[in-house]
């Protein structure tokens, strides 16, 4: 895609910036636009998404962040103050060689302003709209009435990833995004989340909320747009994804990668991971080498090296064969280590780092 | 100002240790009904759930499980992965007075089945045909948290009643949020009670005066965006509806006064990772409000602190002489590497837990460390149990 030259003045523009080029590698996706992720509670999708979003932004790319289960992660992420319902420029991408780094803008979005914009602007709906708040229909819309609001969750990214827009403005309509990454509802979810007209039609055979849902369909349907799966190497994750590439299938939507997080160091090899677990590792040898480092040896020690070795060994082993379930998928699979401490904002530009190395951006 | 104070930093904070958390206590004290697993998602709450039931059961009592999500192959080796909504005995577990019972909750049918229990069959039948009803039965965010409730009420007036169970153990939905289960009644109520539906109703109970001009502007508008035949079913099941609602709230209230009853215990799951322990600090608070029994708090997947003082500094200090050597060391270079790197989970999961301990200095807290296989079998459950238990047991 482009690099832009960057709207904030934060980052100087370089004059070596070139359009379309990509010296160090190539992204597997150049024709998405939009990513979105998905992935089981507790496997980190929301950090991925942000990481993505700036490994995005490290291509020169401008990058829209969006967020849509109201618990203002984004926010928590990059240390800002809760986001609004609006575009905020949160972050930077990293300078790499290709010249300056893209920005990466959030947004929040909430059902509720979601379906007070649409009514605005679709219908000219100013009293009556008002009056839908004051009868409590705005209410009985998005919390209750199934498919209304992920229709309308998913209508506000629709908007964001619409052509028309004008770039590197700040207009009231919004600028041109050169890529949008959605932290989506979980995996159990995202079918029936991005499914939005499928969830409708039970209820809403024809009118205009169902042409909405239709429109944002074909966006979701198209090569723009690839549905990325967030996973850890456990049993359970990895059946849920598995599952989750199944049902996206089968509703027609794109599948993109697989990305596996936390994934545990490896510092051993095959033979040594072996060793540790059958428990013939040379202790006199590790000793012998702990001495030459100055480490003090001592019993304890080389016993809970080795058993720290042996655990090590058998949850590497399980990873393993959940990492060889995670290829039988099919797609292309993108790694992140776990950061022994923690994730922080230097943490997610690691993160994007290495999403990037690996092409995903 | 205090001279004699040191820095105090999360490590340093060894004066907040959380009270210890005596589950074989809760689990054979016979006053102790009911246990409720609460936690954001991701936190090995069905696992929890599926431990205390053994351990309870193989330490006497006549236990039954209610599971929302469980993996798949745990399901298979408690005999539950058939959706029946009704429990079975769960093979293996060890003879002795106890018993254990194990079932997967089935949110849709367990609606219909309030509804089959609450209007006459005809009146049942267009209710369940109703797409609103449909929708609102499968996917209306809440019904899952309502309906563990409903069947959680269910079970306790059964167990009440026959003597089979003396003791319900529940796993909660796979939410975001662990307020999400204790919200769910509430919400329903306000939706039943909503302005909205009170409106639809309207016309179907009084005199047309109340058709108000505002009622006029509103239907317009949502026929517009939603089409007529939209408002024409939504109206027909929300009056259909109508003369549930009232039992529908009934037994919510009901449900929500046996949660806040001595005979239960609320225990917080959660994982030493930040946001599990932030939504774990919001749920104890939330928990308190309401005056609910909290038993304590677990905190699953805990990294194994190791035996030796080696630090994680001195460690990868070694590292690195070992690597101006000429090679043939990297086994040795590797242990270190995960040594360092344990040291460093486990001293930022110590920081992370004293932070909540300082914060909830009353919460008795079970620290369940990680085991090096995932949990699939009853086996695997017996050690979580007796992990749970504490070094002790």
């Amino acid at each position: 895609m482009t690099c832009r030259v960057a709207s904030a003045g934060s980052v100087p523009s370089s004059p070596t910036a070139r359009l379309g080029s990509r010296p160090v590698s190539t992204t597997d996706w150049p024709k998405v636009q939009l990513h979105v992720v998905t992935g089981k509670g507790g496997t980190g999708k929301s950090t991925v998404a942000a990481a993505l979003a700036l490994a995005l932004a490290s291509r020169g790319k401008s990058v829209l962040l969006c967020e849509v289960e109201g618990r203002q992660g984004i926010a928590q992420m990059f240390d800002v103050s809760p986001l609004p319902y609006e575009e905020r420029r949160i972050a930077s991408g990293l300078p790499g060689s290709e010249g300056s780094a893209g920005e990466v803008y959030a947004l929040h979005i909430d059902a509720e302003s979601a379906l007070l914009e649409y009514l605005a602007m679709y219908y000219k709906l100013g009293r009556a709209g008002r009056a839908l708040d004051r009868f409590g229909v705005i209410d009985f819309a998005t919390t209750v009435a199934p498919g209304v609001r992920d229709v309308l969750l998913t209508g506000k990214v629709f908007e964001a990833a619409k052509d028309g827009r004008k770039k590197g403005t700040s207009s009231k309509a919004g600028q041109q995004y050169d890529a949008i990454v959605l932290d989506a509802p979980p995996t159990g979810r995202i079918a029936q989340f991005l499914n939005v007209n499928g969830e409708l039609a039970g209820l809403a055979k024809a009118g205009p909320i169902k042409k909405q849902a239709d429109t944002v369909m074909t966006l979701f349907r198209s090569p723009r747009t690839a549905i990325h799966l967030v996973t850890v190497l456990e049993e359970m994750p990895v059946q849920e994804t598995a599952d989750g590439v199944g049902e996206l299938h089968q509703a027609k939507l794109p599948v993109g990668g697989v990305i596996v997080n936390l994934v545990r160091p490896r510092d051993l090899s095959a033979e040594q991971l072996d060793a540790a677990r059958n428990g013939t590792l040379d202790r006199d040898g590790i000793e012998a080498d702990l001495r030459s480092a100055g480490v003090e040896v001592d019993k304890v020690l080389v016993d809970g090296l080795l058993t720290e070795a042996h655990d090590h060994a058998e949850r590497r082993a399980l990873e393993e064969s959940q990492r060889a379930l995670v290829h039988e998928i099919g797609v292309p699979i993108y790694e992140l280590p776990r950061l022994p401490s923690g994730v922080d904002m230097g943490g997610l530009y690691q993160l994007a780092a290495t999403l990037r190395e690996q092409g995903m951006a | 100002m205090s001279r004699q104070r040191t820095r105090v930093g999360p490590l340093a904070s060894t004066g907040e240790v959380a009270p210890t958390l005596d589950i074989d206590a809760l689990l054979d004290n016979p006053a102790t009904e009911i246990i409720v697993c609460c936690g954001s998602g991701g936190v090995g709450k069905t696992t929890t759930s599926a431990s205390l039931a053994l351990r309870a059961a193989e330490r006497g009592r006549k236990v039954v499980v209610l599971t929302i999500d469980p993996a798949r192959r745990l399901a298979q080796s408690m005999g539950i992965e058939a959706l029946d909504n009704t429990p079975r005995p769960v093979a293996g577990v060890a003879d002795g007075t106890g018993s254990l019972d194990a079932m997967m909750l089935d949110m849709k049918r367990t609606f219909d089945e309030v509804v089959e229990s609450q209007a006459s069959p005809e009146k049942a039948k267009q209710i369940l045909e109703n797409p609103f009803y449909i929708a609102l039965s499968s996917s209306f965010a809440g019904t899952q948290e309502y309906m563990a409730m409903e069947k959680l009420g269910q079970l306790y007036r059964d167990a009440k009643q026959s003597g089979a169970y003396d003791l319900i153990v529940v796993d909660t939905p796979p939410s975001r949020s662990a307020l999400d289960f204790l919200d769910a009644p509430e919400r329903l109520s306000s939706f039943l009670d909503g302005k909205f539906i009170r409106l639809l109703l309207a016309p179907a109970r009084g005199p047309a005066r109340i058709m108000t001009a505002g009622f006029g502007l509103i239907t317009n508008a949502l026929t517009k965006i939603l089409g007529a035949t939209v408002l024409q079913d939504l109206q027909m099941f929300v009056a259909a509806f109508d003369t549930l609602f009232g039992g529908f709230r009934q037994r919510a209230q009901k449900t929500y006064e046996l949660l806040q009853a001595e005979g239960t215990a609320f225990l917080v799951i959660a994982a030493p990772e930040p946001d599990a322990l932030r939504e774990a600090a919001y749920f104890v608070d939330r928990l308190s409000g309401e005056n609910m029994p909290l038993a304590g708090l677990v905190v699953n997947r805990a990294g194994i602190r190791p035996e030796s003082e080696l630090s994680a500094d001195e460690a990868m200090a070694a590292v690195e002489r070992l690597a101006r050597r000429d090679g043939g060391a990297e086994v040795t270079a590797g242990l270190l590497r995960l040594h360092a790197d344990r040291v460093r989970i486990v001293e930022r999961e110590t920081g992370l837990r004293a932070r909540f301990a300082a914060a909830n200095p009353r919460v008795a807290t079970a620290v369940v460390p990680a085991l090096a296989t995932d949990v699939h079998d009853l086996d695997g459950l017996r050690r979580i149990g007796s992990l749970l238990a504490g070094p002790a047991a």
